[in-house]
C-alpha cells in the first residue's frame, strides 16, 4: 500500500443543522480506486460535497488530509486547483455558457495559465473521441437541456480535460445505458494510472465490473460500517444491505453520539 | 488638458470618467424660458415651422405633470440645467477641422480606431452639437443619408418636416415635450427604397458639461424594402451633481423594410436617463430594438413598436443592470394596430448591491387586430438579498383572436451554481461573471462582435464593483 493521499479522520458534518456524517474514517492511497456504497440517504453525496467544499456542509469535527495538507481550509476552487475533482450526481445547469467556453476557462483556472487554443482543441477532440461524444455537443450550454446520460458524460469530459489526481465519481453510472456505461468506464480507465486516485460512489456492481476497486466501503447512517475487498460488492448485490448492517452496523442507531 | 476624474462613489478609476476643460463658443444660461428656445432655434438658423414646433412643445412641457409612476424624478431641478451648449463655431467637415481637444476625447473613446475597422459613418455627439461627422463614400453612393439631425433639417427639410414628431408627438409625455422644445443633435438617417446597409451605422454620445441636459433627437426612415442597423453607444463622465439625458428616437419602417436599433449605454450613476423611443412598422416591415442599459441613477425607457399594417413584426431585446443606488425601469411596448402582426419582447435584468430593476411592458391589440401573436419573456437575476426586481406586464387585448404568451422568472445566483463552477477551479468572482454573462448571452449574441465584448466587459466591471 502506498502513502495515503486522501485521509478522512472522524469527520462530522451537519447540513441545515442536522448531523449527517457522524465520524467517517476513510483512506484512499495514491493511485488506488475505492468504491463507496451505502443505502439512499446514508450520506455519500454529503461526503462528496464536503470534500469539495460546498458551503452548506459544515464540518463540526474531524479532519481531512489531502496530500499531507489539511483540505478543509481551502475554498472549492483551491481544492480543484490542488487536483481534486468531483463528478456530480446532479450536475448543475448554467444557461448561456457554452461547454467549450466553460472548459477553456476552467482549464485555465486549474492550470493557472493560458492554454494554447491548438492544444486545447486537440485535447478536447481526443477526450470526446474516447467518450464517443458528438462534436456539436460542446457548443451547447452547460448541462442545459442535457439528458441524464449526457450530463454524466459531460462530467467525464470535464474530468478528462482537467486531469485531476483524485476523482470522486458520485453515481456517475446511474442514468447511463449499457453502452454508455461501458464507454464512460473505459474513459475513466484511460485516465487511470499510478497518479490518479478514484472514489466511486455507486449502488451497483455493473460499473465495478469495468472499473475494478481495490477496496469497498459501506456507509450507513453517516459512518463507514465496513471496509473490505471487491468481494463485498458481490455480497451486497446478492443479499442487499440488511445482512451487512446486521453484521457490522451500530447496535443502537438512535444513539449516534455514544458510538465511537 | 484632459483630466482623469475619479469616481467619487466607488473610489475606482472610471475609464471614461475623464472630462475636458470647457471651451465653448456659446453657452446658454441655466433654466428654460421662451426666449432661450427662440435663441436656440435662431442660433441654428432653423425654419419657422421648427421654431413654432419647439414653442408649442414647450407649452406642453409646462402643462404636463411629472409622471407619478415608474422611478422617482422629483429630484430633477429643471431650473438648474443648461439646455443648449455649442462647443465649436462650426461643425467639422473633415477630421482635420475637428478641434484638438475634442479629438482627444474621441481618441479616448476609440472612435478613429473603430472607424478604421468598419465604421460606416461616425456621428459623435459632443455636447449638444454634432461636431464631427463622416460618411463612408459607398454609403453616399447608395444614396443613404446619415447625418446629424440639425444638418438633416437644413439639407433634407421636406423629409424631416413630413416625419418629425409624427411618431412621438410633442405632447406625448413631459420629457418628450421637453426634448421637442430644446432638442439638439442626434442623428438623421434616410435609407432609399431597396437599399440594404450591411454595416451598422454608429454614433457615440457623450455628456460633458456639468449639469448639462442632453436632448438628442434621432429620426430614421427606412423606405420600402430597405434595411439599416443603427448603433448608439454612450459613455458619460462622473460628476457630483445630477444630469438629465432625455432623448427622443423616432423610427419609421415602410413596407417590407427592416430597422434594427442597438443601444449600449453606460451613464455615470448620477444621470437621469428618460428616453422616449418609438417605431412605426408598416406592411411586412420589421423593427427591432436591442437595448442595453447600464449605469445611470434612474432609467425610464420603454422602446415601442406600433404594428400599423398586416405582416408587421416588432421585437425588443433588452438588458438592464442596476447596482447600488440605481433604478432601471425599463421594458417595451408593442401596439398591434393591424391584424396578422407579431411581436416578441425579451427582457433580462440584473440587480445587485441593493439595486432595483423593473420590467414594465405593454402588449396592446386593438379591436380588429385579429390573428395577432405576441410573446413576452422577462427574466430577472438577483445577485443578493438586498436587491429588488419587479415585473409589470400590462396586457390590453380588445380582440379575441389574439395569442399572447407571457413568461417571467426571477432567480437568485444560486449557491449550487456557484459551487459547481468553483469546483471546476473558478474563483467566486469568476464564477459569478460566468453566470451573469451566460444570463445575458441571448441578447449579447445579437450585438455586433465588439459591442458584445464591450457589454461583457462593462458588466464585469460593474460586478467587480460589487465584490470590492
Ligand atoms: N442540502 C441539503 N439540505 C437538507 N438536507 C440534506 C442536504 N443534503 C443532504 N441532506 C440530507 O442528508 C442525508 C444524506 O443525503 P445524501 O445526499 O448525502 O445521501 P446519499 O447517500 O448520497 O443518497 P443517494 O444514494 O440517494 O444519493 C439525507 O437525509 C438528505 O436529505
Ligand atoms: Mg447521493
Amino acid at each position: 500500500m502506498s502513502e495515503p493521499s486522501l485521509l478522512i479522520d472522524n469527520l462530522h458534518v451537519t447540513v441545515e443543522g442536522r448531523e449527517i456524517l457522524r465520524g467517517v474514517n476513510l483512506t484512499v492511497p495514491r493511485g488506488e480506486t475505492h468504491a463507496l456504497m451505502g443505502p439512499n440517504g446514508s450520506g455519500k453525496s454529503t461526503l462528496a460535497y464536503t470534500l469539495m467544499g460546498h458551503p452548506k456542509y459544515k464540518v463540526t469535527a474531524g479532519k481531512v488530509l489531502w496530500k499531507g495538507q489539511s483540505l478543509l481550509d481551502l475554498t472549492p476552487d483551491q481544492r480543484a486547483k490542488s487536483g481534486l475533482f468531483l463528478a456530480f450526481q446532479y450536475p448543475v445547469t448554467v444557461p448561456g455558457v457554452s461547454m467549450v467556453n466553460f472548459l477553456r476557462q476552467s482549464l485555465r483556472a486549474v492550470r493557472g495559465k493560458e492554454v494554447a487554443v491548438r492544444d486545447f482543441r486537440k485535447d478536447l477532440k481526443s477526450a470526446m473521441d474516447v467518450l464517443k461524444m458528438d462534436n456539436q455537443f460542446v457548443t451547447r450550454y452547460l448541462n442545459d437541456g442535457f439528458s441524464g446520460g449526457e450530463k454524466k458524460r459531460a462530467e467525464m469530459l470535464q474530468m478528462a480535460m482537467l486531469k485531476p489526481e483524485m476523482a470522486i465519481l458520485d453515481e456517475t453510472d446511474s442514468g447511463l445505458d449499457i453502452d454508455a456505461l461501458r464507454i464512460v468506464s473505459e474513459g475513466v480507465n484511460s485516465l487511470a494510472g499510478p497518479e490518479l486516485g478514484v472514489l466511486i460512489i455507486t449502488h451497483y456492481q455493473r460499473i465495478l465490473n469495468y472499473i475494478k476497486p481495490q477496496h469497498v466501503h459501506v456507509l450507513y447512517r453517516g459512518r463507514v460500517i465496513v471496509s473490505g475487498g471487491p468481494e463485498l460488492v458481490g455480497r451486497l448485490e446478492n443479499e442487499g444491505y440488511d445482512n451487512i448492517i446486521k453484521e457490522f452496523g451500530p447496535a443502537d442507531d438512535d444513539a449516534p453520539q455514544a458510538a465511537a | 488638458m484632459a483630466v482623469a476624474a475619479k469616481d467619487v462613489q466607488s473610489g475606482t478609476d472610471y475609464k471614461f470618467g475623464f472630462h475636458d476643460e470647457e471651451d465653448y463658443v456659446f453657452k446658454s444660461q441655466r433654466g428654460l424660458n421662451e426666449q432661450i428656445i427662440r435663441d436656440i432655434s435662431a442660433h441654428k438658423k432653423e425654419p419657422e415651422w421648427m421654431t413654432k414646433f419647439r414653442l408649442r412643445a414647450y407649452k406642453h412641457f409646462l402643462n404636463r405633470p411629472l409622471p407619478n409612476w415608474g422611478g422617482d424624478v422629483s429630484d430633477i431641478d429643471f431650473d438648474n440645467i443648461f439646455y443648449y451648449i455649442k462647443p465649436a463655431a462650426e461643425q467639422g467637415k473633415t477630421w482635420g477641422d475637428v478641434p484638438e481637444y475634442i479629438k482627444e476625447t474621441f481618441d479616448k473613446l476609440g472612435i478613429p480606431e473603430a472607424e478604421r475597422k468598419f465604421l460606416a459613418g461616425v456621428s459623435a455627439q459632443y455636447e449638444s452639437e454634432v461636431v464631427y461627422h463622416s460618411i463612408r463614400e459607398d454609403l453616399e453612393k447608395m444614396g443613404v443619408v446619415f447625418t446629424d439631425m440639425d444638418t438633416g433639417l437644413r439639407e433634407h427639410g421636406d423629409v424631416v418636416k413630413k416625419y418629425f414628431g409624427t411618431v412621438i408627438p410633442p405632447n406625448d409625455n413631459k420629457f418628450a415635450s421637453l426634448n421637442s422644445a430644446v432638442w439638439s443633435g442626434g442623428s438623421f438617417v434616410w435609407v432609399p427604397a431597396g437599399v440594404k446597409v450591411e454595416v451598422p451605422l454608429q454614433a457615440y454620445f457623450r455628456i460633458n458639461a456639468e449639469n448639462m441636459g442632453q436632448f438628442e433627437r434621432t429620426l430614421i426612415i427606412a423606405e420600402p424594402g430597405s434595411f439599416v442597423h443603427y448603433v448608439e453607444g454612450c459613455t458619460a463622465p462622473i460628476y457630483s451633481t445630477d444630469s438629465l439625458h432625455s432623448a427622443v428616437v423616432e423610427l419609421i419602417a415602410l413596407e417590407g423594410a427592416r430597422i434594427r436599433y442597438t443601444t449600449i449605454q453606460n451613464w455615470s450613476n448620477n444621470v437621469y436617463n428618460l428616453v422616449t423611443k418609438r417605431a412605426l412598422a408598416y406592411r411586412d416591415a420589421t423593427v427591432e430594438w436591442v437595448d442595453c442599459n447600464l449605469g445611470s441613477k434612474l432609467t425610464m425607457k420603454y422602446p415601442a413598436v406600433y404594428l400599423m399594417e398586416p405582416g408587421a413584426h416588432g421585437e425588443v431585446l433588452s438588458v438592464a443592470m442596476a447596482g447600488a443606488g440605481q433604478h432601471q425601469d425599463a421594458g417595451a411596448k408593442m401596439v398591434h394596430v393591424a391584424p396578422n402582426t407579431t411581436s416578441i419582447i425579451t427582457s433580462k435584468s440584473i440587480a445587485k448591491g441593493g439595486g432595483r430593476t423593473t420590467y414594465r411592458g405593454l402588449v396592446k391589440a386593438y379591436n380588429g387586430a385579429h390573428d395577432v401573436k405576441s410573446k413576452v419573456r422577462c427574466d430577472a437575476l438577483l445577485m443578493d438579498d438586498e436587491s429588488q426586481s419587479d415585473t409589470y406586464p400590462y396586457m390590453d387585448i380588445e380582440d379575441e383572436k389574439v395569442d399572447v404568451g407571457h413568461e417571467a422568472t426571477v432567480s437568485k445566483v444560486g449557491e449550487d451554481q456557484l459551487f459547481y463552477l468553483m469546483s471546476r477551479g473558478l474563483t467566486e468572482a469568476e464564477a459569478t461573471n460566468m453566470i451573469v454573462n451566460g444570463f445575458i448571452e441571448p441578447i449579447a449574441k445579437e450585438l455586433p462582435m465588439e459591442y458584445a465584448v464591450e457589454l461583457n466587459r462593462l458588466v464585469q466591471l460593474e460586478m467587480s464593483g460589487s465584490v470590492g
